[in-house]
């Protein structure tokens, strides 16, 4: 069965169809790119499956519940996480204070615990800090868990960014731009470390990319969205044979 | 995590110890009548200052009703005592218990708006709060409500402020106290990632509303009377003042600052013409030169303390 799976999904804004009559459906364990020109509605799909916007008609279902009408920390609950294209970080904090914040909603201890430092406060706190640490290790910033976030290089916030979202310990993940202002080397080992975030945690991922060696390298499957609307979808190899895809990007061949 | 406790430990003694010496030079009479009545008003204010810290430094709501919590809680503390007889304890958790429930109606709908249009909400239910109060007979309206009897010591406003200090300290270093941070440091990341935003600002805004409850009951319980002049918008800008000078998002900021306003104004107030022009001056002085308030949004805490004097001992642990 699929994991999420979306219908028809369409969304006005006002007289503009930024998505309209979007269909997806991805399998547990994929790993797919959603590709587009500028303006094509990628960031606004996102956000309709985040629950940021509500969608004007059109289903969306995550292993098998509907997430219509769910707020964002709702959805990230049950399952989906997320990054931004520009990134958005708990600037002000450590690194790892915002990747612990991602697991805030894992956390049983109640307010009262908390503030007498009783019961479940100490057993949780710890283990909070070490499954921190332990993703902190997998993206290789646990060197820099005392760094205040803004002051971490370009690359590096990107990669806090996603080990954030991990931490929510989602199914889903969703990667908005990934590689958006990185240098070829840094696109080449984010494209190493998407595929083993996969395979190591057995996560299924879609990402939104300009990037099109990333897209074409890494990902399984690849959907391309147009004027809001998806024209092709198939294989990297289908995709970069598809005259519609070839004229989306390029515009139409003069006769 | 076992170093947080013993921090912990070794803070709370370092409060006994500060009681006891202040109530040592209180009974040996060092400490005057004048400055006795000052360092009451400082725990209050402190109280004032760290609950509002968490409304405005850590969870980001820009509130300057403050006074209104406090006038509220100082009121029903009141009323409790004097008009129903019950004990100082009961009122001051009765007071506590009505600024919150109001803090909780009005954080509800308010707390939905953003920056300067949050704080002109909060700025006209401070004195909607206050008019009420004004124009209620039961409470003695406009002349306030007299003879109320002093309850209020050193030791009551002390431990009043200890305990607001230790339950702020250990809500902001849970998990609970992320969720408020995250909500501070960038809204629609805190909510992606899993915070319900609205639960917590909320939660930040009820707990701050409570605390402010407790200074206004021990206020009204140290100075005979309940005045709504004592709570105009003007007190919650002197509350915000401490906050902001000792840094947003610092407890010990606040506690510093309320501990030298305080004394400033208290220092000055033998030249009452010029005290208003200095502190003002004061206040444009340091905003220039420390723009992010004293201290930032960092803590000095025992950690520090033990590592000027022990030699670079340091734990990971964070905070006194």
């Amino acid at each position: 069965m699929a994991l999420l799976k979306i219908n028809k999904l369409t969304k006005e804004f006002g007289g503009l169809k930024a998505v309209s009559n979007f269909n997806m459906e991805i399998n547990k364990g994929e790993l797919i790119g959603l590709i587009g020109p500028n303006g094509a509605g990628k960031t606004t799909a996102f956000n309709l499956m985040t629950g940021v916007y509500e969608p004007t008609s059109g289903q969306i279902d995550f292993d098998g519940k509907s997430l219509l009408g769910l707020k964002p920390y709702q959805v990230t609950q049950q399952g989906i996480a997320r990054t931004f294209q520009n990134i958005r970080l708990f600037s002000d904090l450590t690194v790892i204070d915002n990747v612990k914040i991602a697991y805030h909603f894992h956390v049983k201890y109640g307010i009262a615990e908390a503030v007498m430092r009783v019961g479940r406060y100490y057993p949780e706190e710890d283990v909070i800090e070490q499954k921190a640490l332990e993703c902190l290790k997998m993206f290789k910033l646990d060197d820099r868990r005392d760094e205040i976030a803004r002051n971490l290089p370009y690359g590096e916030q990107r990669r806090l960014e996603i080990a954030r979202a991990l931490a929510a310990e989602p199914q889903l993940l969703l990667l908005d731009e990934p590689a958006a202002g990185m240098n070829p080397q840094e696109t080449h080992e984010l494209m190493e470390m998407i595929r083993w975030i996969r395979d190591e945690l057995k996560l299924t991922i879609l990402l939104i990319e300009h990037d099109m060696s990333l897209v074409m390298g890494v990902c399984e499957r690849i959907y391309v969205l147009d004027y809001g609307s998806i024209i092709a979808a198939g294989t990297p190899l289908e995709i970069r044979s598809n005259p519609r895809v070839i004229e989306a990007y390029l515009g139409e061949e003069v006769h | 995590m076992r170093s947080k406790m013993k921090l912990d430990l070794s803070a709370l003694a370092t409060c006994f110890a500060i009681y006891a010496i202040i109530m040592m030079l209180m009974e040996a009479e060092v400490i005057g009548a004048f400055w006795q009545l000052n360092i009451v008003l400082i725990c209050i204010n402190i109280i004032l200052a760290v609950s509002l810290n968490l409304i405005t430094g850590f969870t980001g709501q820009f509130s300057i009703g403050h006074a209104g919590f406090m006038a509220v809680g100082a009121y029903v503390s009141a009323v409790f005592t004097v008009k129903l007889g019950m004990s100082f304890a009961l009122a001051i958790l009765a007071g506590a218990g009505a600024a919150a429930i109001l803090g909780f109606a009005i954080g509800l709908p308010t707390l939905r708006l953003q920056g300067d249009y949050l704080a002109i909400a909060t700025l006209g239910l401070g004195e909607i709060i206050r008019i009420t109060i004004l124009n209620i007979p039961y409470v003695g309206g406009a002349s306030g409500l007299m003879g109320i009897p002093r309850y209020t010591n050193f030791t009551w406003a002390f431990f009043a402020m200890v305990i607001t200090i230790f339950f702020i300290k250990n809500f902001i270093n849970s998990s609970h106290g992320r969720a408020c941070i995250s909500i501070r440091e960038n809204e629609i990341a805190a909510e992606a990632m899993g915070v319900d935003t609205t639960k917590y600002k909320v939660l930040a805004f009820t707990i701050g509303a409570a605390f402010a409850g407790v200074a206004g009951g021990l206020f009204a319980h140290y100075f005979y009377i309940a005045h709504p002049a004592s709570f105009t918008f003007m007190k919650s800008f002197d509350i915000l003042t401490m906050v902001v000078l000792g840094g947003l998002g610092s407890i010990s900021g606040s506690i510093t600052s309320a501990i030298l306003l305080t004394f400033i104004s208290a220092g000055l107030a033998s030249y009452p013409e010029w005290r208003m022009v200095i502190y003002a001056l004061l206040l444009i002085v340091l905003m220039i030169y420390r723009p992010q308030g004293l201290f930032g949004n960092k803590e000095i805490s025992l950690k520090i303390f033990s590592r000027i004097l022990g030699g670079g001992k340091h734990g990971t642990a964070q905070n006194k």
